[in-house]
């Protein structure tokens, strides 16, 4: 019993992801391809929580579909009108090349795993219960991967400063025309 | 026993393309954003798929390390999409041709 919701929840939540994603990428208005794109995200959290991931899970709903998100509708929001994109004509050879391109990246990705893992994906470790959880989580990031962490709040630093300057740079200009 | 770890690899497969396709058929920087978001989201689900697979953590904490890094890029992504939109550049991947303001 237990068994068969775990797998509806699945396919709910992959269902769920996939047609968000093609809505992200299909909708000629931004302010509907980010909304669309929230709603990929929280998909992504439920996978996160059947993977027992559960501090990833709440991170990427406040970070992503928090955080991240917001700014996106702002700017959406702030660009107004001109933000709206609609396929462009163009020669529709790009447009063939680029699916063949990206079908091309799925085959490879479907045989490199198959060939390279073929019968050893179908049984997964015992985990317990206290896996993915935040203790679990800070104490391997703070220990073994403590260079990652203090590289990460390096690259946080030096995007906030590049954020800045860029709003600062374009007001000045804007201000001088 | 749920669906096991390749599942999760063949949805972050399909994912990966989807947000490839945005980024190679969609003219605007928007939009490329937000296909970037989705393609470094299915690296994520990959991670926390092997990271359960082979019962340990790392993976996860990487993928926490890869959320860090695409908050920075749409930081900076969305700091030039309103620069260019100040200087009154047309929004489309295909127009930006120069690097000079």
């Amino acid at each position: 019993m237990g068994n068969v919701l775990v797998w509806l929840v699945w396919f709910v939540a992959a269902v769920g992801c996939l047609g968000s994603g093609v809505a992200v990428i299909s909708f000629s208005n931004p302010f509907y391809s980010a909304i669309a794109l929230i709603g990929n995200l929280a998909s992504l959290a439920v996978l996160y929580l059947l993977l027992s991931a559960e501090f990833l899970a709440a991170a990427q709903v406040l970070v992503y579909a928090g955080a991240v998100m917001v700014m996106f509708l702002f700017v959406i929001a702030y660009i107004g009108r001109d933000a709206d994109a609609p396929f462009a004509g163009g020669p529709s050879w790009m447009a063939i090349a680029a699916v063949v391109a990206a079908g091309v990246i799925l085959v490879d990705v479907v045989i490199a795993i198959g060939l390279s893992a073929g019968g050893r994906l179908s049984d997964s470790a015992d985990v317990e219960d206290a896996f993915g959880g935040p203790a679990d989580v800070g104490e391997v990031f703070l220990t073994d991967h403590l260079l990652a962490f203090e590289i990460t709040s390096i690259v946080l630093l030096v995007a906030a400063v590049g954020g800045v300057i860029l709003g600062s740079e374009a007001r000045k200009r804007a201000a001088a025309r | 026993m749920g669906p096991d770890v390749s599942w999760y690899i063949v949805l972050s497969a399909l994912l990966f393309t989807i947000g490839s396709m945005g980024v190679l058929l969609r003219r605007s920087p928007l939009i490329v954003l937000l296909s970037l978001e989705i393609m470094l989201n299915s690296a994520n689900l990959a991670l926390i798929g092997f990271a359960r697979h082979v019962g340990q953590t790392d993976g996860q904490v990487f993928a926490l390390a890869v959320m860090a890094v695409a908050a920075s890029e749409v930081v900076v992504g969305l700091g030039l999409i309103v620069a260019l939109h100040r200087s009154n550049v047309e929004l489309d991947v295909d127009k930006l041709t120069t690097l000079r303001g």
